[in-house]
């Protein structure tokens, strides 16, 4: 059944935020600590477990695989939510302050990325298809 | 046409699909017919969703871009936190574990950079342009970390509330530049594997930069990106207000 895969999802999702919320009053900060980062961990493992298992038909994972897919649509309806006027109106304090952070981060990760032994993957198949599928 | 109207203002969320697969279709033809393929054609659509939230947040004076007018309120739904985080969890399907726990340390490491680096720099041009009270910079530095931790810094410090609007608006605007900037940037950053994709997630900041800057590069990435930058923001707000305002000020003292 699909809905076995979202609702499977879900209880990630809340369990993760959950303890995201846990993990931040405890250090004492007013806000979610990592939450989608321990709910993705969550759904790592429970995949792991249920398919070592074999409980995790096709179906199922169908449940999850549609909502990874909904992802790039949701990042699209949310740039359309942002705040773009206040933050161009912000003025050079706000623009200087972004590019150079965006700077100096950019050449940090380039710097990392080219030290390490790493091999490249294949970049993305060449077929013209829909590149938002 | 009023009737038309109703419609799409009573279902917002099923014509915010709508409204966001038309924008899909549109930005894969022009990526197409105008540059060939060579420009994502996600980032054309992030680009066109962010031209659409100028024009609402103009329109309207308010501050959810297009979602603050009534018919296409959906997109709020559509595009808030709550289906993004589930889509993003959702996306941690496709994780191989043996490439994010290769990589686990320097993410770790990037994380750590990704805090301080934006703070200095932050904070030294609000020092620049005259915010030379140690609160104003904390704040203004933090909100070179992400959005949500300049507003978290400065509440608990205490700051005023044009330097909140000023923190906002630095947060705001780098992950803007993330979005937009990431695609022409991926070969520059060398953004072509897991390990790649999780120290740019530490370092670049912000869930919504991050997501939306590799979903334009190559989807692949997405998860192990968004696996570190979901830890930024905890992060940001615990050194903020904490850490970081006592360095600030021990250097200003």
């Amino acid at each position: 059944m699909i809905i076995y895969g979202t609702a499977l999802l879900a209880a990630c999702h809340l369990l993760g935020l959950f303890l995201g919320d846990l993990l931040g009053s405890l250090i004492g900060v007013k806000s979610n600590v990592g939450g989608v980062g321990i709910a993705m961990l969550l759904l790592i493992f429970a995949r792991l477990y249920l398919h070592k298992r074999g409980l995790l038909p096709q179906e199922t994972e169908q449940g999850v695989a549609f909502w990874g897919a909904m992802y790039i649509p949701v990042v699209v309806a949310m740039a359309a939510t942002q705040n773009v006027v206040a933050a161009l109106r912000g003025g050079p304090v706000a623009v200087l302050g972004a590019l150079g952070a965006v700077v100096v981060c950019g050449c940090v990760i380039a710097l990392l990325n080219r030290g390490g032994s790493q091999q490249a993957w294949q970049p993305e198949a060449e077929t013209p298809q829909d590149p938002l599928a | 046409m009023q009737m038309l109207e109703k419609v799409l203002a009573h279902n917002g969320l099923v014509t915010a699909f709508l409204l966001v697969g038309i924008i899909t279709w549109l930005s894969a033809r022009l990526s197409r017919r105008l540059t060939l393929g060579r420009v994502h054609g996600s980032a054309i659509a992030i680009l066109i969703g962010l031209g659409l939230a100028y024009y609402g947040g103009v329109l309207t004076g308010k501050q959810s871009g297009l979602a603050d007018i009534s018919l296409f309120s959906g997109i709020g739904l559509m595009g808030g936190a709550m289906l993004r985080d589930f889509a993003i969890v959702a996306t941690a399907f496709e994780v191989q574990v043996t490439e994010a726990r290769k990589a686990g340390l320097i993410g770790a490491c990037s994380l750590l950079l990704g805090t301080v680096l934006p703070f200095i720099v932050g904070a030294s041009i609000a020092h620049a342009f005259g915010y030379r009270d140690v609160v104003s910079m904390t704040t203004i530095g933090a909100g070179a970390i992400t959005y949500i931790v300049g507003p978290v810094t400065g509440a608990a410090l205490g700051a005023s509330s044009d330097v909140m609007a000023l923190s906002i608006a630095t947060g705001l605007l780098k992950a803007i530049m993330v979005m937009v900037g990431t695609p022409f940037a991926a070969r520059f950053l060398g953004l072509n594997n897991p390990r790649s994709a999780m120290v740019f997630g530490g370092l670049a900041g912000t869930v919504s930069g991050v997501s939306a800057g590799l979903a334009a590069t190559d989807r692949r990435l997405v998860p192990y990106g968004a696996l570190v930058a979901t830890f930024h923001t905890g992060l940001g707000c615990l050194l903020g207000p904490s850490a970081l305002y006592l360095a600030t000020k021990a250097i200003m003292a």
